[in-house]
């Protein structure tokens, strides 16, 4: 923990975004995690997916649980309201958030610990109704702020820092999103901004409930040999399925690199693009039932598939489902929800 | 087809015989669960109710969809004494499973009326009550088609013979199934035949009217017929909440249900059939009340509804709330605890419950409603103290009050009500101003200045449930922590002024006083009256709020002897008193009903009449 003072001299990159705003407007304050923990390099990330797409800080609201990763909402965007909640209750709160301000744009950052153990009803009834918001799991597969105990993410065969091994089978937070319906499943990790950056912005354009499962190896706990959620271990096992390209809305376009597979765009609501392609001849990232198997099939081999795994646009997103007005229910004026007194009189003539 | 042979009616002995009461007695009504006894029952307490007369139905029922037993109990009294009374001058006993208990309930005098398709067992019979035998089964199955219908209609043919026993006015009931049938014309038909049916059955074999009378009175023209749940969804719809979320348990669930039923009534807008309100089933109640709290922090009136075993989950959240400081409207909705305890009995047993929910040094704003007519106002009074003290604030009502229609005045609103927000600042003033601190207590008030998000980039703060200085930011330095603390408690203190007084009634000569909340004040205001009828007079004082006013202690220390009658095991409103008064322990004596039934006035009298008389 440091209480030292962020430095307040200029960032290298004085550049501006639309808003005329610099990365660094878009920064919060100085992070307390240990130096090297991967969920500031995550931080990293985010406040430059927000800088570069513009948006206006005080529309955003950043949510989070309890845990390591739940403290980094403090440290980026400033100018946006956070709610660092209680332990594994983020989901719900966003919820809530959601429902009474649709025009927010949530930001969910949890952890393992907090979405797969004490969070996970909440985080899988979020998908289920399809809550507008990106929602990131710092995933280092132990609980980093209470020293180090595995997490439900954990692999099989992984071992702690002591050296012993799990046995219980991981919660894969990508499957188990594909299979409660998610519409918008990425996965990445904190030490790949070029893949992550994109993956952000796509899942905050998107409409809908957007979940990206990031590696962010924990330095202090979970960063040896033998661990499946080390950096080295990481790197090593990476596999970019789905590279992918953000185009804002009226951005002009330019292709992208090619690779081998082919190019495939999506248009997301707010007319911004994505545009990735597919690694692998015949992975097909809006074809659920394949991306599962596929998925599967190569996290068997202990490889760590990343990109835009699962994506479809078109789904009703809660407030679609609910019908609500298209206002925020939290700005309407008590005149046009009161009945008035005399509503009050003639319905009283039915309790008779 | 025959379903039975006659017996003989008459008991050996001739039974003794009431005295004549007009508008003052009560009556009981066994059945079965799911027979769709609750509608006909409902039926002859609202056809009472239309007469003019003060009535109560009490339902009382398992926790079961079908086949356990159920009562209904329904008093009439011209003196508006419409507590739960004991006292059965006839019984309607339609279940032969607990013809056993009910026939004891009834009172020397009275009558049972059963089915006489089959024989009333002997071993059963008393010598003293009066057995008034109808064929129902047989006449139903004489007179209609099909099992459903027969169950059903069953009901409505003893809705007949009572009419006829005790003199209910036939046009009120005639009118009653018309408007109730209104659209359902074949419905409408069989239902009077039926009723015709038990009525005429009863003139031609029965001495009609029974001593026991129904007689029209004017006392009903200002007061609806009304369940506390209702009123507490119509509070909420007028008091401009837009989000409810609940996760269903009983006995709440009826107030998210008519919650429902309003915004789809006064909230849809007319043009895009959109709604302006959202309401969230939540997968638990810990989602529940999270979502209060995501709502709230984003600025909209948001309430949940549950009962003790919601209020258990939400702990963790509601003392996030009152650490972080933010609004949340919690109405629970008790029942018998502990743990799953008797969810379809009702009990005052989650006080200190909500008085102190969750870990660490808590106190919450708790408001005690006494019947429908008061949930309805305290709705948006709740959310007014929400707002107002950035903390949550529990509407306790309870299971008799929630579930049972009540005779209340009717509700009135006034058009010139304007919620009260609290201390949130507009973009105006958030730029207008400094450095916003979401926690500085600039005028000493205890209330601290409040943003929401979405508004301006100038209000951003950090919202945490951790420690937190006065400026919202991350703290363990002990005095930044206790200078929080301090605050909190004494702007939970200054909500006393702004909670609803104690309502206080004071006699002549009283000795002593009596002291209740919720639900006990009609069965306590009797006991009083019979209290003064056997000349102990006492002051009456009902709490209807913690922090408890100043004018609470200062009534407890006005009486050497202070009843403080409560519907739980431990004396929770005593122990709350106690602790949050400075009133001696010695001053109050516990009088404690917590069987899950309606408190009567005998019961709470008769306890305190022993100990007066002890003295
Ligand atoms: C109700 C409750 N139980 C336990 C804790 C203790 N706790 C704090 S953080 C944490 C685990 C965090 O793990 P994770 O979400 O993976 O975050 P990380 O620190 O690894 O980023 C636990 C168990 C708590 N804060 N609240
Ligand atoms: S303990 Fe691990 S997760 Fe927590 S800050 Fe340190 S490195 Fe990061
Ligand atoms: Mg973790």
């Amino acid at each position: 923990m440091s209480y030292i003072k962020k430095p307040v001299a200029s960032h290298p990159s004085a550049q501006k975004n639309a808003l005329g705003l610099t990365l660094r407007d878009y920064e919060g304050s100085m992070s307390t995690l240990c130096a090297g923990c991967g969920h500031d390099s995550i931080t990293a990330s985010i406040v430059r997916s927000f800088w570069e797409l513009g948006t206006e800080p005080h529309t955003i609201a950043k949510m989070s649980g309890i845990g390591c990763s739940s403290k980094t909402p403090a440290y980026f965007v400033s100018g946006a309201h956070g709610f660092n909640s209680a332990h594994g209750r983020m989901a719900a709160i966003a919820s809530g958030a959601a429902a009474a301000n649709r025009e927010l744009r949530l930001i969910g950052v949890s952890g393992d610990g907090d979405s797969l153990s004490i969070g996970l009803g909440h985080l899988c009834h979020a998908i289920r109704r399809n809550v507008n918001m990106l929602y990131i799991i710092e995933n280092n597969g132990v609980y980093g702020l209470t020293k180090g105990q595995f997490s439900a993410s954990a692999d099989v065969g992984t071992k702690s820092k002591k050296g012993e091994a799990n046995v219980m089978a991981p919660i894969d937070p990508v499957q188990l999103a594909l299979t409660l319906g998610a519409t918008f499943v990425g996965r990445s990790f904190s030490g790949d901004k070029a893949e992550l950056v994109p993956l952000i912005k796509a899942g905050l354009a998107h409409e809908g409930f957007a979940i990206i499962d990031v590696i962010s190896p924990c330095v202090t706990f979970n960063d040896h040999e033998g661990s499946t959620k080390s950096y080295m271990y990481t790197r090593k096992h990476l596999e970019a399925l789905t590279p992918i390209d953000f185009v804002p809305e009226a951005s002009e376009i330019t292709a992208p690199e090619r690779a081998s597979g082919g190019l495939m765009e999506v248009t997301m609501h707010d007319g911004s693009t994505v545009r990735f392609r597919s690694v692998h001849e015949g992975y097909d990232p809006t074809n659920r039932i394949s991306a599962m198997s596929y998925l599967y099939e190569r996290q068997q081999k202990g490889e760590v598939p990343t990109g835009l795994l699962y994506v479809e646009t078109g789904r009703p997103q809660m407030h679609t489902i609910m019908n609500s007005i298209d206002k925020a229910l939290a700005t309407l004026p008590f005149e046009a929800l009161n009945p008035g007194s005399a509503a009050l009189e003639k319905l009283q003539r039915a309790y008779r | 087809m025959t379903l039975s042979v006659a017996e003989s009616a008459t008991p050996a002995k001739a039974a003794p015989l009431l005295p004549l009461s007009v508008n003052d007695f009560a009556f009981k009504l066994a059945n079965a669960n799911g027979t769709g006894s609750a509608s006909a029952n409902g039926l002859i307490m609202q056809a009472i109710f239309r007469m003019g007369i003060p009535v109560s139905g009490k339902n009382l029922f398992p926790s079961n969809i079908q086949g356990l037993p159920t009562w209904y109990e329904i008093r009439v009294n011209k003196d508006g004494h419409t507590a739960r009374t004991i006292e059965y001058s006839l019984m309607v006993a339609m279940n032969a499973e607990t013809y056993a208990r009910d026939v004891k309930e009834v009172r020397s005098g009275g009558y049972i009326v059963h089915d006489s398709t089959w024989p009333f067992p002997n071993a059963l019979r008393r010598d003293d009550v009066h057995y008034l035998g109808v064929p129902y089964a047989q006449m139903c199955l004489d007179n209609f088609a099909g099992a459903r219908e027969r169950t059903l209609m069953k009901n409505i043919v003893y809705v007949g013979t009572l009419a006829a026993l005790l003199d209910m006015d036939m046009a009120v009931v005639n009118a009653m199934l018309d408007e109730k049938f209104s659209k359902k014309p074949t419905l409408r038909d069989s239902n009077h035949k039926a009723i015709k049916l038990g009525y005429d059955y009863a003139k031609a074999n029965f001495e009609c009217p029974l001593p026991l009378r129904l007689q029209t009175m004017d006392k009903n023209k200002d007061s609806i017929l009304i369940d506390g749940n209702t009123a507490s969804a119509l509070g909420c719809v007028y008091a401009g909440a837009t989000v409810g979320v609940w996760y269903p348990i009983t006995p709440s669930t009826g107030l998210m249900d008519a919650f429902t039923a309003f915004c789809e009534k006064y909230r849809t807008d007319a043009e895009t059939g959109k709604k302006k309100y959202a309401i969230i089933q939540a997968e638990d109640e810990l989602a529940a009340i999270g979502m209060v709290l995501g709502a709230s922090w984003a600025g909209a009136r948001t309430f949940t509804n549950t009962s003790g075993p919601g209020i258990s989950l939400m702990n963790e959240l509601l003392g996030l709330a009152y650490y972080a400081e933010i609004p949340a409207v919690v109405f629970d909705v008790q029942r018998v605890g502990p743990s799953t305890g008797m969810p379809t009995r009702t009990q005052q047993s989650d006080v200190l419950e909500c008085a102190y929910a969750s870990h660490g040094d808590t106190k919450h704003i708790v408001l005690f409603p006494a019947n429908p007519n008061e949930c309805f106002h305290f709705a948006p009074k709740a959310f007014d103290l929400a707002a107002r003290f950035q903390t949550p604030v529990f509407v306790l009502s309870d299971l008799d009050i929630g579930m049972n229609d009540w005779v209340v005045p009717k509700l009135t609103w006034d058009d010139t009500y304007r919620p009260d927000q609290g201390r949130v600042l507009t973009k105006e003033q958030i730029e207008a101003g400094g450095k916003f601190m979401r926690y500085s207590d600039d005028d000493g008030t205890g209330v601290t200045s409040r943003t929401l998000p979405g508004v301006t980039a100038k209000g951003a703060f950090f919202t945490r449930g951790s420690g937190h200085n006065s400026k919202g930011v991350y703290t363990e330095v002990p005095d930044e922590y206790q200078e929080i603390m301090e605050r909190l408690t004494r702007k939970h203190n200054s909500a006393k002024t702004a909670v609803p007084a104690p309502i206080v009634e004071k006699r002549q000569d009283a000795t002593f006083g009596i002291v209740t909340m919720g639900g006990c004040d009609l069965a306590v205001r009797e006991a009083i009256a019979i209290l003064a009828g056997k000349r102990h007079q006492a002051d009456f004082m009902r709490v209807r709020a913690f922090p408890f006013p100043d004018e609470v202690e200062a009534f407890l220390n006005e009486h050497d002897v202070n009843y403080i009658v409560e519907q739980n095991r431990d004396g929770q409103l005593t122990t709350l008193l106690t602790v949050e008064t400075g009133v001696s322990k010695d001053r109050l004596k516990k009088v404690l009903f917590y069987s899950g039934f309606p408190l009567s006035a005998a019961a709470v009298a008769n306890f305190i009449m022993a100990d007066r008389e002890a003295m």
